[in-house]
């Protein structure tokens, strides 16, 4: 057996305390990639700190938006009325992901933290630089079909596979981090990296730092916002890519919108020239292909996943649609 | 024998068991229904023995080349570790002729994955672990596991799968496509696949020696496979070992879709572990990973078809070219193009099988190994002929309907696959289909109605043995050793034991599974239920006959499978029609599949529940190969890559809609006794072509090259 000693904190500060203290310890959420890694090689921490089980497990209002504890299950956020009330994109794209059994285990924390799927990244047998730094990129010039179109770099073109995070990151969440000198609020948009030369490091959170929460600001347009979801096979598939959305219009013209991709980088993808670009402008079908067009400008696939472009830029053109006659 | 005796012989031997039929055509549930759901159903594994030993396999991580160090002393040295078999210290084998099963034998490396050693421990963790701290060093050899048409290297087997001839060729095809006022001249491929039955290969391996003298030992394993007396026999052989020393069980099997269908190596390699540590029993499951590179899978393909027709669409010529790749060390050469011989009626015909030989693990049989792709490509081309020519796909197929097997010129025993078509046409709505492809839009989805026809033949074995024998309390007990891997077959053979005995259902109990039965074929080529099903038929003939009504307790009697005089007279094969609609999202390409229906000729139907799941079953296979699966083989490794659940996609229960099956009401009265033909395979062929026909419809793009992915259709 893989000797490995097991921890259930207390409190957050005796879990941070215990993973700070210990350069292999790990936090322990659901443990649906964690210990999946573990079996399969990719992870080998000598000490799992089970923080599944914390007090943070409850959705709160905050005045000024929604409070949601690390701890709390996908399949309970996603079932919450007010979430579903609030922000129907965050519900959708929490049902779109993985299956009944895994939302019932993993946690929010869990969610956001999980690693890249890419196969090589999952296969101890093959190089790659994000599991064993400088051995090489085995995606590059192998299987690329569910890799990046953006962001990338020469060292790592794997892609952050959360559907959780990409509604997150389009309601600008923000993520409450407890370190060992204390707790800090870090934006969503800043928490996952671009991989650069050192694609082991998915965040910027060093170890020992604890996820205890994630809060949504109050955003009232985000009642009409959409997650569409493309993948190969209906149901328990990744995306190939992702469009989260939430349109706010007036009359015929965008007031406000929010736009964050999936499937496409190293981390959750904010669409910000797209939005720049939306901003005021007339609602046709013409204007939601230019701003995707110009979010797409900087997009460099790799052989095998050229598909994604076009299919990234006709899903923004289909959510904004579909979102925009949800209002007529 | 003059030929009235065997003529009278003949009616005996194949007298049909309609007449006094009661079980049989009736949907009895599954005799094993209730201990699977409650969950008492003993699986291989699940066997509970005294004091076992787990088995952790080794494999190669170079896919060609030799293992020049291995140390295994740290693996040794973990408590609960008994022992680290490599080729160095594994037990010599008797018989090596097979290299897939030649595990152990020597340092060489053939492909990535494959087997280097094993880890025995008291725990599957502490094998595991331990397991994970062998190092190993190799000479590594250049290897090429990519299949190409344009290969220098394809060669001509000497025969295929099932001993068709791997070439035929009749009239003069080029002329023909040359004179021909239509014609299609494509290529069609379809990748890689595993089977991935539920339950994964599982072996529970007991080594008793006995005396010490190898004549004295005895072998006993619990094992999931289509056929205890195929691992017995092989085992048998490969060890040195007469078959009575030799006992294979295994009541349940979780499925095996053919890749349980012989031994492969891990059942070689669960023996030297028990050879290791005897006496105690030796488990051994291979995880999801290892099934990719150990346990069979179907090779890709790469279909030239070309098709001639005049204006009517009569076709003038047929050309089927495969070419498939084989494991260096061991060939296996897939049917593909053999189906395409008497599927259609036209005076030019052609078909060739070419193969690869590559570094690559073992391909073997899948769920209708040579239809299933073949009929891929021959269908497509059908459709994109249909298309040219201006006619309805379902007329252009009636137009070619053959009188007689073009290929043998032997009568059919009973070709309804016209009926079929026609059928489907009415119960499916066929008269709405667009006519122009591309042309139908309901909101942002294209959507359009594919056909294909299917066939597989009739197989029947030779070789099973059933014993019939009373309690004298009015219970038959039935033994063939037989294999129900979730087909349904148990029950099936229950019934037709009842009818033959003519007493009811609950009065019979049939034992399978275990190689101390009578011996049995394999359940595979969708031959079980004729070929066990004949043989029990003639051992409770016997049995009255020996006994009539009223037999005494202890009354025994058996019968081995009755010839089939009427396969060499008769061209005997299934067929189906196969209807999909799909619907394609305009935006992103994803297809959904809201219904199918397949309509099937296949003889008698023993049980219409059980042969339903099998049809839809068939099907949705069928669809998953359509769509989603593909094995991906990186040629810079040489292993697959996305070998597991989550990157292997197989349809799930959201892809999977309406799937329907019905059948014809009839008997084959040239199919033995039963006048049943088979219907394990027939539902997967040409379920991949109905709907890649569909798609075709709805969008107006033809893709030829299998899985249909959403990429494939974006705009
Ligand atoms: C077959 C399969 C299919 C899937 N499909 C999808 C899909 O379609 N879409 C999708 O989005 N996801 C999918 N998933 C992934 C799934 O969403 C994640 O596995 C899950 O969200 C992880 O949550 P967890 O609580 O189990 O995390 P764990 O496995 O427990 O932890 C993951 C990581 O987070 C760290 N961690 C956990 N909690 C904290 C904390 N509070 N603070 C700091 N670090 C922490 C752990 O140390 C670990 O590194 C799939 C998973 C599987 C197995
Ligand atoms: S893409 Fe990244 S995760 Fe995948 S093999 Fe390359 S370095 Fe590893």
């Amino acid at each position: 057996m893989i000797p490995f000693e097991y921890l259930r904190a207390g409190d957050p500060a005796e879990a941070v305390a215990a993973v700070a203290g210990r350069p292999g310890a790990a936090f322990l959420g659901g443990g649906t990639n964690l210990v999946d890694h573990m079996k399969l090689g990719v992870a080998r921490p000598d000490l799992l700190v089970d923080v599944s089980r914390l007090p943070l497990d409850r959705v709160e209002e905050t005045g000024s938006g929604l409070r949601i504890g690390a701890a709390v299950r996908n399949s309970d956020l996603a079932a919450h009325p007010l979430v579903r009330e609030r922000y129907p994109v965050l519900a959708r794209a929490l049902l779109s992901g993985a299956s009944g059994q895994l939302r019932n285990a993993a946690t929010t924390a869990g969610n956001l933290l999980q690693r890249t799927r890419c196969p090589y990244f999952q296969d101890v047998t093959t190089p790659c630089n994000k599991r064993d730094p400088g051995s090489g990129c085995s995606a590059i010039g192998g299987y690329t079909r569910y890799h990046a179109i953006l962001g990338a770099s020469e060292h790592c073109v794997a892609v952050h596979p959360s559907d959780m995070a990409v509604a997150m990151l389009a309601l600008d969440a923000v993520v409450i981090v407890l370190g060992p000198a204390g707790e800090r609020a870090l934006p969503l948009a800043d928490l996952h990296r671009l991989p650069g030369d050192t694609p082991q490091r998915d965040t910027v959170l060093e170890h020992g730092e604890l996820i205890t929460a994630v809060e949504l600001p109050d955003l009232p347009f985000a009642r009409r916002s959409a997650y569409r979801k493309v993948r190969d096979r209906v149901s328990y598939s990744f995306a190939l890519v992702s469009v989260a959305a939430c349109l706010d219009l007036d009359g015929g013209a965008v007031r406000d919108v929010r736009l964050a991709l999936g499937g496409v980088a190293h981390k959750p993808w904010r669409a910000a020239l797209a939005e720049e670009a939306l901003l005021g402008a007339t609602v046709t079908e013409e204007a939601f292909r230019r701003a995707a067009e110009a979010e797409l400008a900087a997009a460099r696939p790799l052989h095998g996943n050229e598909f994604k472009v076009p299919m990234v830029r006709n899903a923004i053109v289909a959510t904004l649609r579909d979102l925009a006659e949800e209002g007529r | 024998m003059t030929a009235e005796e065997t003529a009278e012989e003949t009616a005996e031997e194949t007298a049909q068991v309609s007449a006094q039929g009661r079980a049989v055509g009736t949907p009895s549930p599954r005799v094993d229904g209730r201990a699977k759901v409650t969950g008492s159903a003993a699986y291989a594994y699940d066997r509970p023995v005294d004091d076992p030993v787990y088995a952790h396999p080794l494999q190669a991580t170079i896919a060609r080349g030799r293992v020049i160090a291995i140390d295994t002393v740290a693996a040794a040295g973990v408590d609960g570790v008994l022992a680290v078999v490599t080729h160095r210290d594994a037990a010599r084998l008797a018989d090596t002729e097979d290299a897939e099963l030649s595990v152990l034998q020597s340092d060489a490396v053939a492909f990535r994955g494959q087997f280097i050693g094993v880890v025995l421990g008291e725990t599957p963790e502490i094998a595991r672990y331990a397991a994970g701290l062998v190092r190993v060093e190799y000479e590594e050899e250049p290897h090429d596991t990519e299949l190409r048409a344009d290969r220098t290297d394809l060669y001509r087997p000497e025969r295929v799968n099932e001993g068709f001839a791997t070439d035929t060729d009749e009239g003069d095809v080029d002329a023909a496509m040359e004179a021909a006022a239509v014609t299609v001249d494509q290529i069609y491929t379809t990748p890689m696949e595993h089977n991935n039955p539920m339950e994964p290969h599982t072996t529970v391996a007991v080594w008793d020696p006995g005396g010490g003298f190898l004549g004295d030992a005895r072998l006993s394993l619990f094992d999931s496979t289509q056929s205890v007396h195929a691992v017995r026999s092989t085992l048998a052989r490969v060890f040195g070992l007469r078959p009575d020393q030799v006992r294979v069980m295994s009541p349940y099997v979780g499925g095996g879709f053919g890749s349980k269908g012989m031994p492969h190596a891990h059942n070689v390699l669960a023996v030297l572990g028990a050879r290791a540590v005897p006496g105690r029993p030796v488990k051994l499951a291979l995880t999801r990973h290892q099934m990719f590179s150990l346990a069979g899978h179907r090779t890709p393909t790469i279909q030239r078809v070309r098709l001639g027709a005049d204006e009517g669409g009569r076709l003038t010529a047929v050309a089927h070219e495969a070419v498939e790749h084989t494991s260096r060390i061991k060939e296996y050469a897939e049917q593909t193009a053999a189906g395409t011989r008497m599927m259609y009626a036209a005076p030019n015909r052609r078909t060739a099988h070419r193969l690869a030989a590559l570094d690559v693990p073992v391909p073997s049989w899948m769920r209708a190994p040579g239809e299933a792709p073949g009929f891929f490509g021959l269908e497509v081309a059908m459709d994109e002929l249909a298309v040219a020519c201006g006619l309805d796909p379902v007329e252009l197929r009636v137009r070619n309907e053959p009188e007689v097997d073009p290929e043998s010129g032997r009568p059919w025993s009973g070709r309804h696959l016209v009926r079929c078509l026609r059928e489907g046409a009415v119960r499916f709505g066929w008269e709405g289909r667009p006519a122009v492809p591309g042309t139908r839009r309901e909101g942002r989805e294209l959507v359009g109605l594919g056909v294909a026809s299917s066939t597989y033949p009739y197989y029947r074995i030779p070789g099973s043995r059933a014993v019939v024998a009373y309690d004298g309390r009015g219970r038959y007990t039935v033994r063939i050793g037989a294999a129900d891997i979730g087909t349904g077959a148990w029950t099936v053979l229950t019934q037709i034991a009842a009818d033959a005995l003519g007493c009811p259902l609950g009065a019979v109990s049939v034992e399978i599974g275990d190689s101390d039965l009578p011996r049995a074929t394999v359940a595979g080529g969708s031959s079980g239920t004729a070929s066990w099903g004949s043989t029990i038929v003639a051992a409770c003939r016997a049995f009255r006959h020996a006994y009539g009504e009223d037999p005494p307790r202890g009354a025994e009697a058996g019968g081995e499978m009755p010839r089939d005089p009427d396969a060499k007279r008769f061209s005997m094969h299934s067929f189906g029609a196969q209807f999909a609609e799909v619907r394609v999202d305009a935006d992103t390409g994803e297809i959904r599949v809201p219904r199918m229906l397949g309509v099937f000729s296949v003889g008698r139907v023993i049980n219409p529940r059980t042969a339903r799941s099998q049809f839809i079953g068939g099907m949705t296979m069928g669809l998953s190969m359509a769509l989603h699966e593909r094995s991906v083989l990186d040629h810079r490794t040489g292993h697959v890559i996305n070998h597991d659940f989550a990157e292997y996609h197989i349809a799930t229960s959201a892809d999977v809609m309406d799937v329907d099956a019905v059948w014809l009401d009839e008997e084959d009265v040239h199919a033995g006794p039963l006048g049943a033909r088979g219907i394990g395979e027939i539902g997967i062929v040409g379920a991949p072509a109905a709907i890649a026909n569909a798609v075709h419809n709805a969008t107006g793009i033809r893709v030829r090259d299998l899985p249909i992915t959403p990429d494939l259709l974006l705009h």
